[in-house]
């Protein structure tokens, strides 16, 4: 546990508060200066132009570090037996190959990256979820670093910040393929008859602006609700010997039910883009 | 006695939400079992795509769950 004397609910909130970085608004004792909050309100309070710090720098970091691995994996390629971790990085390009000739029926050549990246990243940064909850934030807190939060997919805007690009692509195939006469009788057209073109209008752009929404909120809902239970069994920890054995056992279990679901989840994202795109470059309706 | 309410609603929250999943799940195990009883050589692609909307249909219940996790544990306490 960080402290002995929070109550449980001060430490969820304390767990899922991230370090933000703004300008403090009025009213406030540093009013007009830029800093770090120092809880959640004061978060709340700096509005728009606040930035996760942790979220970017977590985020940021893990996508250096998938770049740094599979760049080291393609410059010692060798024709030759391939060591262990040249294998594991064909078997997942050839994975992810499949899977966008699979799904995609068209040629482009930035799907496959596109998917491979989504793939992994999405991956490293759940995979943040499994590194018990206390450890780092300890570790910052010795530092002097309030609060924090390791896993960025348990933010919404780092999953609504992965959703979004993918969404101006869709749009951007859409107008490109069938171009924008296409695109819109696509959406007026479809499915009544063409005087109930409203109707199709309103249906058809609910689905499509339905999209990124469920799309990023997938992902952001799974992390958060799986950082909530290993949360809940953490604080298990400070109720006694039995209790915190106990604790200890239902840790096990769910990260090792985690591992699944950090998996699939980042499968999904990157299925779902892989199928948003084909959608969006097919022009055979 | 207020606080009651967010028990409920956290109740009625991981209830309905595990109702729906459980049906959903249910009918998409038993197609999956009956295609792979039918053709036994397509299981390897009939499992994945049984992995890919397990999740669709899994991820709306495991959010409601983190959310009613939340209003009970961190809200109402």
């Amino acid at each position: 546990m960080a402290s002995e004397n929070l109550t449980s609910s001060e430490y969820i909130k304390h767990h899922l508060t991230n370090l933000t970085y703004g300008k403090f608004p009025e009213g406030h004792e540093h009013a007009g200066h830029w800093g770090f909050a120092h809880s959640g309100q004061d978060a709340a309070d700096m509005g728009f132009w606040a930035i996760n710090v942790d979220s970017m720098l977590f985020s940021v970091g893990l996508g250096v570090l998938f770049l740094w691995l599979f760049r080291k994996a393609a410059r010692t390629a060798t024709a030759d037996v391939p060591g262990g971790w040249q294998n594991f990085v064909e078997w997942i390009v050839e994975f992810i190959d499949d899977n966008v000739r699979g799904s995609f029926s068209g040629k482009n050549p930035l799907v496959a990256p596109l998917a491979l990246t989504l793939f992994i990243w999405i991956f490293l940064m759940n995979l943040m979820d499994l590194i018990p909850v206390d450890h780092i934030p300890w570790l910052a807190g010795l530092l002097g670093v309030g609060h924090l939060k390791i896993v960025p997919s348990t933010d919404p805007n780092i999953t609504f910040g992965l959703a979004l690009p993918v969404f101006l692509l869709v749009l951007f195939y859409s107008v490109k393929m069938k171009g924008l006469g296409g695109f819109f009788g696509e959406l007026a057209f479809h499915p009544f008859p063409k005087w109930m073109a409203p109707v199709n209008l309103v249906l058809e752009g609910v689905t499509l602006l339905a999209r990124p929404i469920s799309h990023s909120l997938r992902l952001f809902g799974n992390m958060y609700a799986g950082e909530m239970i290993f949360i809940l069994i953490a604080m298990m920890y400070s109720g006694g010997i039995a209790i915190a054995a106990f604790g200890g056992l239902l840790q096990l279990g769910w990260a090792i039910f985690h591992i699944l679901i950090i998996t699939l989840q980042a499968f999904i994202f990157m299925v779902l883009t892989i199928v948003y795109l084909d959608m969006a470059c097919a022009t055979d309706h | 006695m207020e606080n009651a309410l967010f028990y409920i609603a956290g109740g009625l929250m991981m209830g309905l939400g595990a109702l729906g999943a459980a049906v959903g799940i249910g009918i998409l195990g038993g197609r999956f079992l009956e295609g792979a009883a039918r053709q036994p050589e397509l299981i390897p692609m009939l499992r994945t795509q049984f992995f890919i909307v397990m999740g669709l249909v899994d991820a709306v219940p495991m959010i409601a769950v983190g959310i009613a996790m939340y209003v009970m544990f961190a809200v109402a306490a």
